[in-house]
Order: C-alpha cells, then structure tokens, then sequence
C-alpha cells in the first residue's frame, strides 16, 4: 500500500526546459534563412495605391524599384515638398534613369535580362505627369515590363 | 588528482537564441512586391511609320481628367461602370455597330475562334492623381480578367487560375489584354 500514498506527494515534476533552445533555434533558422534586409533607406513617403487585380512579383531578383513621392520631412527643407523620384539610396533627376536601368541590366545573368521588370512604387498622392515622364524614360531605356505596385484591397 | 569536469550550464543558451531570434523578427520584411504588370510600347520609331488605322469602333477610348473624372467614348462614366462598359465592348454580345469587330483566328485548342479587335485607349492628364490612374488600371485589367474567367468556365467549366498552363496560354490567346496608352498629351481638364 505505501507504493501507491507515495504517488501524488511530490507535486508535479518541473517541466524540462532541455529542448527549449532546441525550439528556438529552429525558429531562429526559419527566420534567418527568411530575412531579406531592408536594402534601400527610403527617403520619400509612399503610401502605395489598393488594387485588387494584382499578381505577385516571384523572382525579387529580376525586379528593379524606382520609387516616386514626395521628400520625408527631414529632407523637406533640402529637397522641397514636390514629388521627387528616388533610385537606389539617392534623390535622382529623370535623366538618371536612363544609366540606372543600364546598371541593373548589367546586374543580372544575360538570359534573365528580358525578363527584367521595373516596378515604380509611387505614393497615391502623385500626380501623372511625373509617372508619364518616367514612362518615357523607362521606354528608352528600353525596360518595357513594368509593374505598379500596389497594396492588396480588402472587400 | 583529476577533478570531474563540471558541465557547462546550458540555461542561458536559450536566452541567446531568443535574442538572435527577436533581431531577426524585427529586421524581416515578409512583404513580397504585388502589383499591376503592364508592358510598355517601344519607343517611338523617328520615322512615323504609316500604320494601319483601327476603325473608330474598335477603340474604346478612355479618358481622366485633371479632376479624376473619367469619360468613356465622350460620356462622363463612373468607375464602378467600367469594367461592365469595357466587357459589353470586347465581347459585343448584341453585335452593335459602334462596338468592336471580330475576327477569326486559329487557336491551338480551340480552333476557329473569333477574336475581338477592340482595343481599350487609355489617356490621362498630367495632372490626374495616380490613385485614380492605378483604379482606373485595375477596372480594366479586372474586365479582362473576368471575361477570361467566363470564356474558361464556358469551355472547360473551370476558373482560369485552376487551369493548367497550356489551356491558359490558349484562353490568353483567344482574349488578349488590349490597353493601350496613348503618347502622353495634355487633355486638360
């Protein structure tokens, strides 16, 4: 009979945390493999415009952004507050893009080059004139896919 | 005389990780790039080369002005209408005499089919906002879209997206996204 009072006396045993960091790591893999740092410092706001017919960009690297908005406030005094489009880290003029898209052509493997889509990530507020002209330029620059990006509209 | 080796005390390991773990939470950015795909036209050719001219019926022009109202074959037209005007205009279901022609075409699955010739023109002002731009874009890709989606479940009874590549291709071919956007020009307002 004593076999069976000593059971239940101890309480619960404490839970092994042995394989806890064995969880987290595995968590941490996931995530590290993943991760896709942030490669450019914005430097203009954009709040994309909501679309519903929108596909999804597969290969990020065959994709060129070219962002269009207006200046975040800590530039505003150096580059006002007209839209303005951006390229990599910098503020360029329409003239850059023409060289920009040669530079991210010359980037990619030369079977993936027809492939290669410009996205233009352009705050809702623009106005078309500036997007028009940047058409132009993507027109002689001879990159003719190009991508609106936009949010995903909830119904 | 040897002392036993004392093990290394793994409790903070997890502490570590956690660590690890939350750095790469925060820097992750999951988002994947979504959006319209459209295909620009080449640049313009310096010399004009003579081309044939689309009948006035089969161009659907599409107008916004510097105030975001839109005018579709001279009438001011809401959004909402669009993508049913667009629809009626491509398929031409009554065959109206100011709607696009037909012609017929040989395709790989079907056969003889007939293929309209409407063409949508869109044309805006510089000073259109481009949410109204990218809202008007996404009306006319959503009316082509939909007709693709009602040709596929007519033919094979299934969506387009559940279809496999080649009868995609095929229902590609037989409704082919025609939008074209004009050499940019002040429309005024």
């Amino acid at each position: 009979m004593a076999k069976f009072n000593r059971k239940g006396k101890g309480g619960t045993p404490a839970i092994s945390t042995a394989s806890l960091p064995d969880i987290v790591f595995m968590l941490l893999f996931f995530f590290m493999v993943t991760t896709v740092m942030r490669e450019v410092e914005m430097k203009i706001r954009i709040k994309l415009p909501q679309a519903t017919e929108i596909k999804k960009l597969e290969k990020k690297s065959l994709v060129s952004y070219i962002y269009v908005g207006k200046p975040i406030p800590s530039y505003e005094a150096k580059f006002g507050t007209e839209p303005r489009i951006q390229l990599n880290d910098e503020f360029s003029q329409m003239s850059d893009v023409v060289a920009y898209i040669s530079a991210e052509r010359e980037k990619l493997d030369e079977n993936d080059i027809p492939q290669m889509i410009t996205s233009i990530k352009a705050d809702s507020d623009v106005k078309m004139g500036i997007i028009t002209d940047l058409k132009q330029e993507l027109r002689k620059a001879q990159a003719l896919k190009i991508n609106y990006s936009t949010r995903k509209e909830l119904r | 005389m040897a002392r036993p080796l004392q093990e290394i005390n793994a409790g903070s390991m997890a502490d570590i990780a956690f660590l690890l773990l939350i750095f790469f939470l925060v820097t992750t950015t999951m988002d994947i790039d979504s959006g319209i795909l459209r295909q620009l036209p080449p640049p313009k050719p310096d010399k004009e080369e003579p081309q044939d001219p689309i009948k006035e019926r089969n161009v659907y022009i599409v107008l916004i002005n510097s105030f975001d109202q839109l005018a579709v074959e001279g009438e001011l037209m809401h959004v909402s209408k669009l993508c049913d005007g667009v629809k009626e205009f491509i398929t031409n279901p009554k065959e109206k005499e100011n709607l696009s022609e037909k012609r017929e075409k040989d395709n790989p699955l079907f056969g003889k089919i007939e293929i309209s010739k409407g063409v949508v023109s869109l044309q805006n002002d510089r000073s259109t906002s481009y949410a109204r731009y990218i809202q008007v874009q996404n009306e006319l890709v959503r009316a082509f879209n939909e007709l693709r989606d009602e040709f596929s479940m007519r033919r094979f009874g299934m969506h387009f997206n559940e279809l496999d590549e080649e009868k995609q291709d095929a229902v590609k071919a037989a409704i082919p996204i025609t939008i074209s956007e004009a050499e940019p020009k002040n429309i005024g307002g």
